[in-house]
């Protein structure tokens, strides 16, 4: 009997009921014991010389404690933030990587970056002060969006002249043009990835602390990676030694990517706390958010994919340009070129991919990894095209991808875009995504919404990501400046009950449950009798956190690892015990067995053994048991499915309602599929959001013109249908839990597959040239009308 | 500053705020009730929502003064110590929240709208939340969690 707490059961989530009766405890929450507050002084204008900052008028007003700009900053030696990944153009040269002051220094460069910060008793007191801040500015044209950035409407860098961070590709571009001139068929598409705001619903909040005892400084920060943070404040802003700086990022209020990046607040208020030797709590509002959290996509490509008579893939041809924003996110030059353009070959047998990358700087927020990081873009430009492609040679889309699927007999798969495929079978999921959204019967559906006067369109997705990032080797000689392992921590108490630590970060997807689970199943003890803990660099050994769906592919691993060294000592321990030889020593169930006796000792009697040693073999083991595993995985892993959408649209109001919307979805092995479900169904509401309603739009002087809730369409309850979602396995053959990582698969997905169901329906109606995201009611209405 | 007493989760409660305190603020930064959340400043996420003479409302909308002699009720007041109310019952059994930031202001719009209507449908329930966001769930495992827990609270 398989048990109800352990892998492949729906457990109810451990953490739910601290969160279900407001007990949860997040960053803004937590008030420290002679706390002052923090507000920010922003740049109106998006690019502007800074004259002078007066400070004055503000620093006599009522509960000021302290006032810092930017030469504070120079005068301290406070350095800018780093950037986490070089990036090499094709000439061999390294890109540009200008200075990211934590606060602006001689110009602002977009709108919300931060001039200075005002310290006082209260926030009101703060904010009035920011207010009294007075800043000269000098007016520089600005660069709104990537045409103004080749243009040369200004030029944001000195060290940019063309305001080019790098010029970057992958594959053999004369290869890929001769055999385009050999296709009988080539097909163009222009397309446009909007650019997205991530918009947790928790704000970023930030609190630094200093102990002058001690001299540890402790930053509390909306995190989900709190080592990386301690490590690129530590060592590169601040100059401060691990030992004595902490960061605790407790419970996170959804992250979605916007949250792994080390932002100029948390340098500020943990550089500053211990200048004015008080706790300093800053508390990001969501106007503030929109202009200082990094965005996500701003991708514009022209793709072309050639083909042969019977419609196999020959080669495909992608330009892409890139909107850096005005500054170097974390890892932003990683975002467009190695998590994007390897991915291009999709789930298909194309020989040849050829990518040409450029980034540019414009004077918009930085823009970085948002769920799914450049594997959206990668899948929306293949599942554009191919679509596209099906619709001008006439063939059924489904079958058109099918010819050209990898088989699940030609894995390992070497793609001609430096990944290797590892495990999948493409036409399993399709058949299933197919089957569930009933495809057969799309034409009757068709024709009853033709006679209601409604268009009515089905489009697929079939992607592939490369997640579980990644063996630390490959990505550094990718240009990575960190390693990405992970790291997990058994310990086991005297008593049998289990703290588990790791290094990856639960913001809303349940680790304490899924990683309490696999404990229970491994060790054989329930899971109330474990804890998982994540989110402090006291506790935790080390970690690289949670992003690019790696956490129980990698940080997962790591625990299989630890566990195994858990159940070795612990098959020692219980050999001792009966006296027989650990060879001989089978566990399962939570007992310690001997083959063909009746001899037994329960997992709770070897570890109470373990901690009190009396009847215990000291020549051969210490006491206790905890054991800690660091795992370097040997691949990505490579999760994969096929999303359909159906939409039907009014064509009096130009209005898309999502009528439903399949997932089949290949994540190898699962361990909690409640949970699973919940993430897929998360990332296709992201994935349609961006389809349909979501869009960032700055107006070419810089100016943000999407600012709040107001402008900007966060998808709601009544924009979306229930989804329907299901799982083919094909098991991750290269780490021990057989996983692969599911929580970006609905946002890489779903944007490709509502568009080709638009464009499909309002093909019907003659509207042959696709239109971009978010396809709102008036941007169709519009194209239908044209037409 | 002015003086303001209200009852809150049926406990009387004083305190002196200024005119401009938001009631969410009297709640969370004085009461210390820190399960109300804020997540814009706009009045659309809902983050905030709690019962005020048993109706929701957005109490990032409302001063504090506003709510002088009112019977408040928030997340925290819900449970019978371990045991959960019937709607938050629903939300842990229908996994009907991922980071959880939402959540307070879900359950406390979700049981006002119980209360109206004991047998919400699917279109009811959508309508309903429509001025509460949530960014992690989609919303699927929401509408599930709060039919379900509409029909076990007027079970
Ligand atoms: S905090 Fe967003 S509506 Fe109140
Ligand atoms: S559960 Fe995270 S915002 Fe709703």
């Amino acid at each position: 009997m398989p048990r109800d707490d352990g892998i492949g059961a729906s457990v109810r989530r451990k953490e739910d009921f601290r969160f279900v009766t407001g007990q949860g405890s997040y960053t803004d929450d937590l008030n420290r014991h002679g706390q002052t507050y923090a507000a920010f002084v922003r740049s109106p204008h998006a690019h502007a010389t800074l004259n002078s900052v007066n400070t004055s008028a503000a620093a006599a007003m009522d509960g000021v404690v302290a006032i810092f700009t930017g030469q504070d900053l120079l005068d301290a030696e406070v350095n800018g933030l780093p950037c986490g990944w070089q990036v090499h153009s094709k000439d061999g040269e390294p890109m540009v990587e200008p200075a990211h002051p934590a606060l602006a220094q001689g110009k602002v460069r977009h709108v919300g970056d931060a001039v200075a910060v005002v310290i006082a008793e209260t926030l009101s007191q703060a904010r009035a002060a920011a207010e009294a801040v007075a800043v000269d500015y000098g007016m520089l044209p600005a660069v709104g969006n990537m045409t103004a950035a080749k243009a040369g409407k200004a030029q944001i860098f000195e060290e940019a002249p063309n305001n080019q961070c790098y010029d970057w590709e992958i594959g053999d571009e004369a290869e890929i043009d001769a055999a385009m001139a050999k296709a009988t068929h080539v097909v163009e598409l222009p397309l446009v990835n909007n650019r997205l705001i991530a918009n947790p619903i928790e704000p970023r909040v930030a609190i630094g602390d200093y102990d002058t005892a001690t001299g540890e400084h402790t930053l509390f920060t909306t995190s989900q990676n709190p080592h990386v943070i301690r490590l690129l404040m530590g060592a590169f802003v601040l100059g401060l030694p691990e030992h004595k700086l902490r960061v605790v990022a407790p419970d996170v209020g959804g992250g979605f990517g916007t949250k792994i990046f080390h932002y100029a607040e948390e340098a500020i208020v943990t550089w500053a706390a211990a200048k004015v030797r008080r706790p300093i709590k800053w508390t990001s509002d969501r106007s503030e958010a929109f202009m200082s959290d990094a965005h996500g996509r701003d991708h514009e490509t022209v793709a072309k994919l050639g083909l042969d008579a019977d419609g196999k893939f020959l080669a495909l041809k992608v330009q892409t340009d890139a909107n850096m924003g005005a500054y170097l996110s974390t890892f932003a030059p990683a975002v467009p070129t190695y998590l994007y353009a390897t991915l291009l070959a999709g789930q298909y047998t194309t020989p040849l991919v050829y990518a040409n990358v450029r980034a540019w700087f414009t004077n918009t927020v930085p823009v970085d990894a948002y769920r799914g990081a450049g594997r959206p873009e990668a899948t929306y430009v293949i599942e554009q095209i191919v679509e596209e492609a099906a619709r001008q040679i006439g063939m059924d889309p489904a079958d058109l991808r099918a010819k050209n699927f990898i088989s699940p007999d030609a894995v390992p798969y070497q793609t001609p875009v430096a990944l290797e495929y590892d495990s999948g079978n493409y036409a399993g999921t399709l058949e299933m995504a197919k089957k569930a959204i009933n495809y057969d019967g799309f034409a009757a559906r068709q024709a009853a919404s033709k006679a209601a006067g409604k268009l009515r369109g089905i489009g697929f997705s079939a992607y592939i990501e490369a997640c579980g990032i990644a063996p630390s080797a490959v990505v550094g000689s990718l240009g990575a400046r960190a390693g990405l392992y992970e790291v997990a921590n058994v310990r086991v108490h005297p008593t049998g009950s289990v703290t588990m630590h790791t290094g990856t970060h639960s913001h809303g997807q349940g680790h304490e449950t899924t990683f309490a689970q696999v404990v229970a199943e491994r060790l054989g003890v329930p899971i109330e009798n474990v804890d998982v803990v994540h989110g402090d660099t006291n506790n935790i050994p080390f970690g690289m956190g949670t992003y690019g769906s790696r956490s129980l592919a990698v940080g997962g691993s790591a625990l299989a690892k630890a566990l195994d060294k858990v159940e070795a000592k612990a098959k020692k321990i219980a050999a001792h015990l009966m006296e027989a030889s650990d060879t001989d020593v089978e566990f399962k169930d939570g007992q310690f067995t001997i083959a063909g006796t009746d001899k037994s000792v329960s997992f709770g009697d070897v570890a109470l053994t373990a901690y009190v040693p009396h009847n215990f073999p000291h020549d051969e083991l210490e006491p206790g048991l905890e054991e800690q595993a660091f795992y370097d995985p040997a691949n990505f892993t490579f999760p994969a499915g096929c999303h359909i959408a159906e939409v039907e649209i009014d064509p009096e109001t130009g209005t898309v309602t999502l009528a439903n919307f399949v997932a089949a979805d290949d994540f190898g092995n699962i361990v909690n599929p409640m949970i699973v479900e919940g993430q897929v169904h998360g990332g296709i509401a992201q994935g349609v959001g961006q389809a349909l309603l979501e869009g960032c739009v700055y107006d070419e002087d810089g100016q943000l013109v999407t600012g709040s809730y107001m402008d900007y369409a966060m998808p709601r309850a009544d924009n979306l249908p229930n989804f329907t979602v299901d799982t083919q396995v094909t098991p991750c053959p290269h780490n021990p839990l057989g996983v692969k990582g599911c929580g970006e698969a609905g946002a890489i997905a779903a944007p490709a597959a509502v568009m080709n169901a638009v464009t499909g329906a309002m093909r019907a109606a003659g509207v042959t040239k696709p239109i971009d995201m978010p396809a709102t009611p008036s941007e169709v209405w519009a194209a239908l009308h044209a037409s | 500053m002015a003086s303001v007493s209200m009852t809150i989760n049926g406990k009387q409660v004083s305190g002196e705020v200024e005119g401009r305190t938001l009631l969410v603020e009297f709640l969370r930064e004085h009461q210390r009730l820190t399960g109300t959340h804020v997540g814009c400043d706009t009045t659309q996420c809902g983050a905030c929502t709690i019962h005020m003479n048993g109706e929701a409302v957005k109490s990032c909308t409302m001063l504090a003064v506003q709510a002088e002699g009112a019977d408040v009720s928030t997340i925290e007041g819900l449970a019978n110590g371990d045991e959960l109310h019937p709607m938050q019952e629903a939300f842990r059994e229908h996994h009907g929240l991922q980071c959880g930031f939402c959540t307070p202001g879900m359950i406390m719009s979700a049981t006002a709208l119980a209360k109206r209507n004991p047998s919400p449908s699917e279109d009811d329930v959508r309508h309903w939340l429509e001025g509460n966001l949530c960014r992690c769930t989609g919303y699927h495992n929401i509408v599930k969690a709060v039919m379900a827990g509409a029909r076990a609270m007027n079970a």
